[in-house]
Order: structure tokens, then C-alpha cells, then sequence
């Protein structure tokens, strides 16, 4: 059974039931080849694909063909600068048999590749419209998180610090709020660069993680996607198992109430 | 607002000072920054950076490996004419030059595209002389109607062009642009520049930021290493990337590292760039610039170009051919430029992985 495996707890997403709380990209790898193993190391269900990399045509190097049947794929609309640009991607990744799910990719900065979060609403408002999964990747906006939940995304994607910079949670306060206030699974993506990032990102009640980089960037990819999976499963679980309220000193007396259960010495 | 007042900024000495008085301590204390002054990259240019290369090489690696993957996207030039107006001195396809001009038929066009995607490629990059009463924009456009149902991106490097002709082009198909200003030292630029159209500094200047504005998906410059002191080119190519980014953020900047190569027209560089100077040119541009993309055409012998694929670049060549017609005509012309890499797409493809590259064949998907 896959370390991530956990049939008692799945993450659900637009109806469906996976075992693995650990998302995975295609880009960045030295080798397609290397997919399969990572699958198999990570325990993952979910993967992304740039529809821009898929070539229809080719018979080999196609990054399609290293994706087994059981996989959820979830094409992304990286290089869609808009929300126009994103719809009319998503669209075509549909029609050509990649299904109904979708990551909106909505940035029109590529100095840090930052998501327009108004873009990224948009193109949400339009594709739920048309019957798709839509799972937003946005910047770690509360606000903006709820209006795609009240837009019908079926999950939101905030990001921990920008995309690539395995920096971890910058964003910390504001994914709890995001955590804490949207009903709809919270998936961290971007910025995550350690196995005890996601671990952390997990206690902190979030649903699911995305690893990319810091998974094709390690020497050792396939043995990364281990270390990932086991630390997402062991934050999870520290999660469910409730964690212990933190205190900023010790609490072993209680000097203001104490009096109330002193002995009274007798008359 | 253009480049050119920036430019203006640096057409004296006073700027390049630093690069005489930069020391050790200045560009150790640069390479532990984590945003970078433009400043901060002349210093990595400066003569003080050399011995810091293998550090400037680690930290480019790590930041490209980062930002990119270890993926590499390979493209192919496709030549549809050598027809020119123009009399750069540097150049094979010169006027004045003796050499058999030739344009594609669109059937031409048609056999050429099969013969590379046959290949696998998706990427292509058409190219021109500088004769737009032959190669129009009406018959690039009539080329890209062809080209569309074999190549899913199309780039394109011919003469500049306004705002409104690249808007024409995109919606022709073409998603990329590659212009370089070849020099930036405006004066030694009318002295290589002759004669014709490309005469004028400021509208080449301009044409990348007008191809942005027109909503091009990405835009590609470079200057020609070796017609100029490399350091100052190399420092205002980056300048130019960096203010194209500021200012146009929804366009993918990249900067390609040309060096003057041998030609028909046997004008020799003024400047000897050497290869560790390529090195410190690139690893500098990827400190400076974590993001942008670094290509490296076949210009580059097969040899350095593998040692090359660590450093920062994005994007490689494959499968080159500088001629008209070259991949499926019987006699083919001369080529712009000599080729120093000749491995075709295959055998890139198996040096990229034998080296634990990704070979991309694919990296963009025209939604118009």
C-alpha cells in the first residue's frame, strides 16, 4: 500500500474519492521516463500537465504517454496570460480527450509568476459554467478564495511562496485564514521546497499539497517523492489526531484563581 | 518612453568606469544578493568577476534548474529568403554579396515544414533577408498559414517591423520574436549599417517594445558578440531584457548570446570573445535576471554547447540549416552563417538526455 494511502480519509475533489494527498507535476524532470516511478514513490492520484508540452502528434516524447490510466489528470493553463487565454486552453485540453478537470494558470507576470486573481475568477466563472473540475492556483488571498468557492471551484489552490523558489510557507498567516474559512479543499501549491514544509502545511489543516519543483530539482527525484509522501501523510495525521494548543510559557500554577481552593484555617 | 532614453544614460564612458573599478570584494558582495542592480551586473561583466566564474556557474545552475527544470526546448530555423536590401558588413546574406538568391514557394514552405516536423520539433523560427517588396508581411503571413498545421509555435526573426505589421503576424500565427540590435554602440552601428532600411538604430531599437505592445507572446534580443567590446553589449542587452520585463510583464523575455562567426562576406570581428567570456556573459544575465530565457544557436560548436547546457540556457537549436531551401531543394544557396553544431534533432535529443536533460519539443500551443 502506497505510505500515503489512507482509505478511512480521502480527499475528495469534484465527487471523487483518492487515497493520496499528494499532488504531483510533470515539468521540470530530466527524463518523462522518470514519471511512472515518481507515481509509484509518491502514492499520487492527481497529476498536472501543461497542455502547452502535450504534442498530439508525436508518436514518442509525448508526456502523455508516461501518465498510467488510473491518474487523475488535471491539464493546467500555464502560458495563459488571461483569463481569455485560460478558458480558450481549457477548452482545448477538453476536446482533445485530457477530461474535464482543470488548473487555472491565469499570470501575466513572468518575473515572478504571479496569478491575476481577477483573471483567475473569471476564467473560474466561465468553466464551472461549462461543466468542468475547476481547481484555481491563486495567490494566498482569502478574500478572493471565497468569491472562487462562491464561483463553484471545486477546490482552491493558494500558493506558499512564489512558484519555484522552494521557500516554503511565506504565506503562512493567510493560508490558515484560507484553511480555516473556505469548505471546499484547500490544496497549497507552489513555493513548497521541503518534506517538512508540506508536513507543516498538512498540521496546519490544509487538504492536499502539489510538489513540483522541489521533487524534479533533488538529486534523487523518485526517492524526493517518498520523503514527500510520508510527510504529508504524517502531517495529516497529526492533524486528524488533534494537535496540542501551543502556550508561550509554562501554566503549571494558577496565580489568580488559585485562592478559590485554598484551605480555610478552622476558627 | 523608449529604451533609447535609458540607453542615452549609457552612451558615455562614465557608466563603464565600474567596469575598470570593480574589485574582488564588490562582486563577492554581489554574488551574495539576492536581487540584483544593474549595477550589480556590470560588476559581474567587470574583468574582477573572472575569478569567480565556477561560483557565478553554481549559483546560475541552481537558479535555472530552479525556474526551468532540467528541461531543454529545441527549436529549428527555417530560412524562406536570402533576398536583402540591406549591406551589413557582418553578414552572409549582404547585398553586395554574390550569392544565389532564392525565395520559397509556399509549396516550398510546405515540403521544408514536413521535413522538420518529421523530426519531432514543434518549434520554428522563420527567417529573412531584409526585403519586404519580396518577403513581405503579406507572404510571411501566407507562409504562416502553412506552417500552422505542422507547428503548434511559430517565431520569427526579420526586419523590424511597426506595432501595427506585428499585430498583422500574430494574428497570422506567430507567437515569438527574435530581433537583435546587433550592436548598441549607435555609432559603430551606422559604420556596420550602411546601407538600407536597417540603417535606422532607433526604429530596430524599438521594434521588440512595439512587438510587445501588439501583445507578442514572447520577444527574444541579443546583440552580436564580437562587433563591439563585448562588455558593454553584453551589459546593455541585459538592460534592454530587464526594461522589457519591467514594463511589458505578460510577455516571456529571453536573450539569445550570438557570436560572430566566420561568413561568406569574410568581415572579421573587431573582439575576440572567448568562450569563458560566454560563460561569464550568461552566468551574469541569469543572476541578473532569474527568469529569462538564454538561447544558444549552432553557431557554438557541438562541444561547448554541451558544456553550456548547466549554466542557464533555456532554449538550443537543432537540426540547423542557414540555407534557402537547404533541407529539401537539390541545390541549395549559401547560408548566413556557417554552422558550428551540425548534430540533428536525434542526436541532440541523446546528448540533452545523456547529460539528464529533458529535450521539450514542444513548449507552447497556438490557441488562436
Amino acid at each position: 500500500m502506497p505510505e500515503t494511502a489512507n482509505q478511512k480519509d480521502p480527499l475528495i475533489i469534484g465527487g471523487q474519492t483518492f487515497d493520496s494527498r499528494l499532488l504531483i507535476g510533470t515539468g521540470k524532470y530530466p527524463s518523462d521516463d522518470m514519471i511512472p516511478r515518481i507515481i509509484a514513490a509518491s502514492g499520487s492520484r492527481i497529476i498536472t500537465v501543461a497542455l502547452r508540452r502535450v504534442d498530439f502528434e508525436a508518436d514518442t516524447d509525448n508526456v502523455m504517454q508516461h501518465i498510467p490510466g488510473h491518474m487523475q489528470l488535471l491539464p493546467n493553463t500555464s502560458g495563459a496570460r488571461n483569463a481569455e487565454e485560460a478558458v480558450r486552453i481549457a477548452r482545448l485540453a477538453r476536446a482533445i480527450g485530457c477530461g474535464n478537470w482543470v488548473k487555472i494558470e491565469a499570470i501575466p507576470d513572468n518575473r515572478n509568476l504571479l496569478p491575476d486573481g481577477h483573471a483567475t475568477l473569471t476564467a473560474t466563472e466561465i468553466l464551472v459554467k461549462e461543466g468542468f473540475v475547476v481547481l484555481p492556483y491563486i495567490n494566498a488571498d482569502p478574500v478572493l478564495a471565497r468569491q472562487l468557492e462562491d464561483a463553484g471551484a471545486d477546490a482552491v489552490m493558494p500558493l506558499g511562496a512564489p512558484i519555484g523558489t522552494n521557500r516554503g510557507l511565506t504565506t503562512k498567516e493567510m493560508l490558515q485564514i484560507i484553511i480555516d474559512e473556505i469548505k471546499v479543499p484547500v490544496v497549497v501549491d507552489a513555493g513548497i521546497g521541503r518534506p517538512s514544509q508540506a508536513c507543516e502545511a498538512m498540521e496546519m489543516g490544509a487538504d492536499a499539497c502539489l510538489v513540483n519543483t522541489a521533487i524534479a530539482s533533488a538529486s534523487d527525484p523518485v526517492a524526493m517523492a517518498g520523503a514527500f509522501a510520508r510527510a504529508i501523510r504524517a502531517g495529516r495525521q497529526a492533524w486528524t489526531a488533534g494537535l496540542g494548543s501551543v502556550r508561550w510559557q509554562a501554566s503549571a500554577s494558577s496565580p489568580l484563581t488559585g485562592f478559590l481552593y485554598e484551605q480555610t484555617g478552622t476558627p | 518612453m523608449s529604451f533609447y532614453d535609458r540607453y542615452t544614460v549609457f552612451t558615455g564612458d562614465d557608466p563603464f568606469r565600474r567596469l575598470a573599478s570593480a574589485t574582488g570584494c564588490e562582486v563577492q558582495r554581489v554574488l551574495g544578493k539576492r536581487i540584483l542592480s544593474w549595477e550589480d551586473y556590470l560588476l559581474l561583466l567587470s574583468s574582477a568577476a573572472q575569478p569567480y566564474l565556477e561560483q557565478m556557474a553554481q549559483k546560475a545552475h541552481a537558479q535555472t534548474v530552479a525556474y526551468f527544470g532540467r528541461t531543454m526546448v529545441l527549436y529549428t530555423p527555417l530560412y524562406l529568403s536570402n533576398f536583402c536590401t540591406n549591406s551589413c558588413l557582418y553578414c552572409g546574406f549582404n547585398r553586395d554579396n554574390r550569392i544565389v538568391r532564392r525565395q520559397l514557394t509556399l509549396d516550398e514552405v510546405e515540403a521544408e515544414a514536413k521535413a522538420i516536423a518529421g523530426t519531432g520539433l514543434r518549434h520554428i523560427l522563420i527567417l529573412t533577408g531584409d526585403a519586404p517588396a519580396m518577403a513581405s508581411v503579406a507572404y510571411i503571413e501566407r507562409c504562416c498559414a502553412v506552417l500552422k498545421r505542422y507547428f503548434p509555435a511559430i517565431g520569427m526573426e526579420i526586419y523590424a517591423l511597426s506595432e501595427k505589421d506585428y499585430g498583422r503576424l500574430i494574428r497570422a500565427g506567430v507567437d515569438s520574436l527574435t530581433l537583435y540590435q546587433e550592436t548598441y554602440n549607435e555609432t559603430l552601428y551606422a559604420r556596420l549599417h550602411p546601407r538600407g532600411p536597417k540603417r535606422d538604430y532607433r526604429f530596430r531599437l524599438d521594434a521588440p517594445e512595439s512587438a510587445c505592445r501588439a501583445g507578442m507572446r514572447a520577444v527574444n534580443i541579443g546583440s552580436l558578440l564580437g562587433l563591439d567590446d563585448w562588455r558593454r553589449d553584453a551589459f546593455l542587452t541585459g538592460l534592454h531584457a530587464s526594461y522589457l520585463q519591467d514594463r511589458y510583464p505578460e510577455t516571456e523575455i529571453s536573450v539569445s548570446l550570438p557570436r560572430m562567426r566566420p561568413h561568406a562576406g569574410g568581415y572579421q570581428p573587431e573582439y575576440d570573445v572567448e568562450d569563458r567570456h560566454i560563460v561569464q556573459i550568461m552566468t551574469a544575465l541569469r543572476l541578473f535576471m532569474p527568469r529569462v530565457g538564454i538561447t544558444i544557436s549552432t553557431r557554438e560548436s557541438a562541444r561547448f554547447r554541451d558544456r553550456l547546457l548547466p549554466l542557464g540556457v533555456t532554449r538550443m537549436s537543432a537540426g540547423s540549416c542557414t540555407a534557402v531551401g537547404g533541407r529539401t531543394a537539390d541545390k541549395e544557396t549559401v547560408g548566413q552563417f556557417d554552422i558550428s553544431d551540425e548534430r540533428s534533432v536525434p542526436e541532440m535529443a541523446a546528448m540533452l538526455r545523456r547529460a539528464g536533460w529533458q529535450p521539450v519539443y514542444k513548449d507552447w500551443q497556438a490557441i488562436g
